[in-house]
């Protein structure tokens, strides 16, 4: 390993400018002679309205103002969902129409009705005010379980009683049919708390017209820029791909939510064509918590049938997902397809069927954060096998430990459609025990005792499908987009490298982890390699970042380039050094002879691709720069035991973490501490929906936690230090053996959370966000 | 924000007459709730008058058997003041509590008090320690002083000038923050001083309240033990998605006792 | 109506005029074009909008420009002299205390602030004083670990921030 090669803990490429406020963010950028937009949201759940502009339309610097009636006659189209759900009746799940700005009907507090551009930002807010509209309020339902009741107000008239789908996966006879022979079956109610994403950055857009050449160039906060322009392009038919260039700049944090295609990125666009001028939108962060595409909120019923001796014989689970009011752009795999398909866990089940409705509410649309499905499964599986093992009076390791799939099973064919392929669940948990101090614990909990804290300790085996994934496999789902990744590694002729990759980066430090897997694998020096991203003029077409798939898709088609540089490099080298290519070998830089002396480097055979003066044309093609695209032959999957100690003030009902213990296997490991900073923040993210994160609606639909005054965020306070360990269990089907770590922690920390708790408190009936008066009513009832 | 006239006067005389004079006039201190207000609309005055170039209205001094704390002194001043910190260590503490440091750094004792926010923590401090408003043309008692929700006893264009707080013998405050916005759930001061003890609560009603059946059990045996048997009714406490009243009640007995400990030292 | 406002800024004299809603943060991103300092929020809690006025770290959301005239105020991009790093800024590169970066520019002229006061703060004294600054990426724990170690190569070199 060089210093700078994989697995070396590189300090990233990035930083300086992050540090020295060189960024640059989208609300950075500015163009001359840009408009602002403000966008007019209802402040109804659920209402009919009729608009008048005409006073807004004469405001002082007022440019335009456009309705739903405007976007219609514009024939632009409306957002879509991505991904189809064939649901257990064999018919397409339900995708009523969703208008760029609503017609006639609003179906969320923060649903967008018109918008204002105008020559500043103080006119168009100004102007957005004298934007008249009548509203009738309609009756509104915001929770899954009401949505679903007999006559519940309607969302949709083309989904009857809220249903987008009613789908199922696994075996319902088997499974019921090892319920019938169960020695003891667990069984309660788990609640997914609804979560706000908060990327600290807001979105925003900043559109720019070029009459001249009638292309469109949309700066946007986006995870996926190629994703975005092909929607805007084929879907809203903003403009042919080949007019319409999409950039995402530096962006600070997605978690997911910066995924989805939003309709203010689209009409700022059509404005600034319009309008002939660049138009600028800056979500204010009360406009994020409206308007960013929210997550999880499950409501589930959860059986967990096991025999004598603790061993898990079937897992049945029925859930509720709220979609919110519309399906936003991957909405409705999320409970299906990234979440039924894990309720394997780490486990040897031997039957499961898990059904899932995906229900329409008068709220905002739910779709993919940070994790996306896993943690709502890993929060039924670990709080179901933490809850046998409490009533069957085991210890939840050892309860843990009959069940685990052992690490001689692989490939092991779940019940619920994944394989999976590489895995050693007991090498996690026991790191996890060591870390913890597991045998400690009895004693760490009298003294708390002492202290007249109640103490609990509380653990999540978790496990993830990343990598997202092979298009066959989605195709056949119902995906409307294959998942492969784009890239291409570039040599200059001086020899230095310019990689441009799908995978775009909003925090993750591609720009650093991808040039060292080229430093490494090309001997480049690593400070002569640069990585570009996140530009549609520059980049290959490419799905961009999520589910933790960008080192090992993203990465894996930059190594598969990398292939086609050094099979190039060594016919010029053979070439150059006049002998057979079969003959020339690469390493550390060098091409060399097989058993001579004679040698090239890299940089030089770059020089010589692109100053090819005496090649022979019909063998010997110019020029080092090469493309790849990687279509993945299966998901990967991560693993690993997180284990949660937490201290309880049984007077006030706080819990305080007290230790925190990871041991993650995410297969080979490129760059070791930025690895370890996304652990650190995913358990932050999933600690954060455990204790403090839940979003409110009141009966009419009002949000109630709709600024930081009212939605409580993870700070500084809330983690003691982590103590985390990785085990290596490379994947076997990628070139770099590698599998995801960016969701691992959010995944795993909800139910280890819980667990403590739960365990601290004597009672399993508590709900997240786990708030101090929720512990303290716990508590009492247990008195 | 609306569109509003700016005025920064130097003396307090001509603050005073800037407000009067204008149709909707207001003092601008710290601006720590009032620009987040006018950010969202919620407020539009005509005109702003900034205080920070009025130097008679902040600083801290002894004077007697009270510090005496001019209306403009952050709260960071405050916590950091060593008349504070010797004299009346509670009110260091509490003023350390409020919000966060960039917050301590602008916010001050006399917006806060004159905004009467039901969940800041100035108010217990005010009412708790039994210390005197002093105006530009009055001085108020602390219980006259918190009127109601967001309401007290300030005329119109009247202005803070100072808080007179006396030295305690002891006092000691406990708070329980809202998990998001840091503001009191329910912040208890307690103190004991020449005119017997104080309890004070802030969060938990719409107004800064006293206990006076923690006072009279207190003036006995000023220990923990003394209030832990004594609630407040629920009724008519605050009751939100972070507590409800119920909770709110229990927690104030909680931090009462809380308080009565960190006083004890 | 305008007010003009001139102050200090990263070390000059600057003065312009603004409208008296503009915020401190308008004022030296939309006017000055000094955008390392952000706004994540719109009720004073986020504290991506940290600058320094007189020495103290404020948010600038919540200021008016106005209320900046005659002040000493400094960005994120008065820190680094030279183009060489301050100690602080390198502490954060070098203990990974970011990941997208938003919350940066808030989180290193709060670390500068919390040792101006307090030169050799501890673990817990960290955490609790960012409490008005929120990082949605790293989990704060590499944050904490930079401003230690950002706290103790100041002390050592003999800067101030």
């Amino acid at each position: 390993m060089t210093d700078t090669g994989i697995g070396a803990p590189v300090r990233r490429k990035e930083d300086y400018r992050f540090v020295t406020g060189n960024g640059r963010y989208l609300d950075d950028m500015n163009r001359p002679g840009q408009c602002y937009a403000y966008f007019v949201r209802s402040p109804y759940a659920h209402a009919s309205f009729t608009v008048d502009t005409s006073a807004a339309s004469k405001m002082p610097g007022v440019q335009a103002v456009y309705t739903g009636a405007d976007i219609a006659a514009s024939g632009l189209g409306g957002l879509i969902c991505g991904w189809t759900i064939t649901q257990k009746n064999g018919e397409p799940h339900i995708a009523p129409p969703h208008p760029l700005l609503a017609l006639d009907t609003v179906r969320h507090v923060g649903d967008t009705l018109a918008v204002v551009i105008a020559d500043t930002y103080h006119g168009a807010k100004d102007a957005a005010e004298q934007v008249v509209v009548e509203y009738e309020a309609l009756p509104a339902v915001t929770s899954v379980t009401e949505a679903v009741k007999k006559g519940a107000p309607q969302v949709h008239a083309e989904a009857p009683g809220n249903l987008c789908y009613d789908w199922e996966i696994g075996d319902k006879a088997t499974t019921d049919a090892a319920f019938e022979k169960a020695a003891h079956v667990t069984r309660f109610e788990v609640v997914n708390n609804r979560v706000i994403p908060n990327a600290i950055e807001p979105r925003a857009a900043l559109a720019e017209y070029d009459s001249g050449s009638d292309e469109i160039t949309l700066y946007t906060t986006s995870q996926n820029p190629h994703v975005a322009r092909l929607v805007i392009s084929a879907f809203i038919q903003l403009a042919p791909e080949n007019k319409l260039r999409v950039v995402a700049p530096d962006v600070g944090g997605g978690f997911g939510s910066k995924i989805f295609i939003y309709l203010e990125e689209c009409v700022t666009a059509w404005a600034a064509r319009n309008l002939k001028r660049p138009v600028k939108w800056t979500a204010e962060r009360s406009e994020s918590f409206m308007t960013d595409a929210h997550g999880r909120d499950h409501v589930s019923n959860v059986e967990l049938a096991l025999d004598g001796d603790g061993k898990f014989l079937g897992l049945r689970v029925s859930t509720l997902a709220n979609m919110g009011a519309y399906l936003s752009t991957f909405a409705s795999c999320v409970p299906t397809y990234l979440y039924a398909t894990l309720m394997q866990g780490q486990y040897t089940t031997s039957a499961i069927y898990c059904e899932v409705k995906a229900v329409f509410t008068h709220t905002t649309p739910v779709d993919a954060v940070r994790g996306a499905g896993r943690p709502e499964a890993t929060y039924v599986v670990e709080r179901a096998v933490e809850e046998a093992a409490r009533e069957l009076k085991l210890d939840p390791a050892e309860i843990r430990r009959r069940n685990f799939i052992q690490a001689d099973a692989f490939p092991y064919q779940t019940q619920v459609a994944l394989l999976y392929d590489s895995g050693n669940y007991p090498g996690t948990l026991d790191k996890a025990l060591d870390l913890i101090d597991y045998d400690g614990f009895a004693k760490r909990r009298e003294s708390s005792e002492s202290a007249g804290k109640l103490r609990g300790i509380g653990f999540s085996s978790y496990i993830e499908a990343c990598g997202i994934a092979p298009s066959s496999v989605v195709g056949s789902l119902g995906a409307g987009v294959g998942l492969y990744e784009s890239a291409q590694v570039r040599f200059n002729p001086t020899g230095n490298v310019i990689v441009y990759t799908g995978s775009h980066s909003h925090g993750q430090g591609h720009e650093t982890t991808f040039a060292q897997l080229v430093s490494d694998r090309l001997g480049v020096p690593f400070d002569q390699i640069e990585i570009v991203h996140g530009d549609t003029a520059k980049i290959p077409f490419a799905m961009g970042t999520y589910g933790s798939r960008s080192l090992a898709v993203g990465g894996s088609a930059i190594s598969k380039a990398i292939d086609k540089i050094i099979a190039k490099g060594k016919k010029i080298a053979a070439h150059t050094l006049e002998a057979a290519v079969e003959d020339i070998e690469f390493e550390n830089g060098n091409f060399t002879v097989a058993g001579t002396d004679k040698q090239m480097d890299i940089a030089s055979v770059a020089f010589s691709a692109y100053v090819p003066h005496n090649y022979p044309s019909d063998e010997l093609e110019p020029g080092l720069d090469e493309s790849a695209f990687y279509d993945p032959a299966n998901f990967t999957f991560p693993f690993g035991t997180h284990v949660c100690e937490v201290e309880v003030d049984p007077e006030t009902g706080e819990t305080q973490i007290v230790r925190w213990a990871a041991a993650d296997d995410f297969g080979n490991i490129v760059n070791p501490m930025i690895v370890e900073g996304q652990v650190h923040g995913g358990v932050a993210h999933g600690v954060g929906q455990a204790l403090l994160e839940g979003c409110r609606f009141d009966d009419s639909g009002q949000l109630l936690t709709g600024s930081y005054m009212d939605y409580a965020m993870p700070r500084a306070d809330t983690l003691p230090p982590m103590q985390i360990a990785t085990q290596v269990t490379p994947c076997p089907h990628n070139p770099l053996g590698v599998k995801g770590c960016g969701e691992a922690g959010a995944i795993a920390a909800p139910a280890a959370v819980m667990n403590a708790i739960t365990d601290a408190i004597g009672t399993r009936d508590l709900t997240m966000p786990a708030t101090p008066e929720k512990v303290w009513r716990a508590i009492q009832s247990t008195r | 924000m609306y569109a509003f006239n700016y005025q920064r006067p130097t003396s307090l005389d001509a603050a005073v007459k800037a407000v009067a004079a204008a149709e909707d006039g207001k003092y601008l201190a710290g601006g720590m709730t009032l620009i987040p207000t006018m950010k969202q609309r919620l407020a539009q005055p005509s005109d702003l008058v900034d205080l920070g170039r009025v130097v008679e209205l902040s600083g801290i001094r002894r004077d007697g058997d009270a510090l005496v704390i001019g209306a403009t002194t952050t709260h960071a001043e405050v916590a950091a003041s060593e008349e504070v910190r010797s004299h009346i260590p509670a009110l260091g503490h509490l003023a350390d509590h409020i919000g966060d440091p960039a917050v301590r750094a602008r916010g001050t004792l006399g917006g806060s008090i004159a905004n009467a926010d039901p969940a800041a923590d100035y108010p217990a401090a005010v009412v708790g320690l039994g210390a005197t408003v002093e105006t530009n043309t009055r001085s108020i008692a602390a219980d006259e002083f918190f009127t109601g929700l967001f309401e007290t006893a300030l005329g119109d264009d009247e202005l803070v000038t100072a808080v007179r707080f006396p030295i305690p013998k002891r006092a000691g405050y406990a708070k329980f923050p809202n998990p998001a916005s840091r503001y009191a759930v329910v912040g208890v001061m307690v103190s004991e001083g020449a005119d017997g003890v104080r309890v004070a609560v802030t969060g938990a009603g719409p107004s800064v309240f006293r206990v006076a059946e923690m006072e009279q059990a207190l003036a006995g045996n000023f220990s923990p033990a003394a209030v832990e048997r004594i609630s407040v009714p629920a009724s008519g406490l605050n009751s939100d998605i972070h507590a409800s009243d119920e909770y709110r009640a229990h927690l104030v007995t909680v931090m009462a006792k809380r308080a009565v400990a960190a006083a004890a030292g | 109506m305008s007010v003009n406002v001139s102050m200090t800024l990263n070390g000059k004299a600057v003065s312009v005029e603004a409208e008296p809603r503009t915020l401190l943060v308008s004022l030296l991103r939309d006017q000055l074009g000094l955008t390392g300092t952000h706004v994540g929020c719109d009720t004073s809690q986020c504290g991506a909008c940290l600058v320094h006025v007189n020495g103290r770290a404020v948010k600038s959301c919540t200021m008016l420009a106005a209320q900046a005239d005659g002040a000493e105020v400094k960005t994120i991009e008065g820190v680094a002299r030279n183009g060489e790093l301050h100690p602080m800024q390198e502490a954060f590169r070098e203990h990974h205390g970011l990941q997208c970066g938003f919350c940066t520019p808030g989180m290193i002229m709060s670390a500068l602030d919390l040792v101006n006061v307090n030169p050799d703060p501890s673990e817990s004294e960290i955490r609790g004083w960012l409490e008005g600054n929120l990082c949605r990426c790293t989990g704060y724990q590499n944050i904490v670990k930079a401003i230690q170690a950002g706290a103790r190569a100041m002390r050592e070199g003999g800067k101030s921030s």
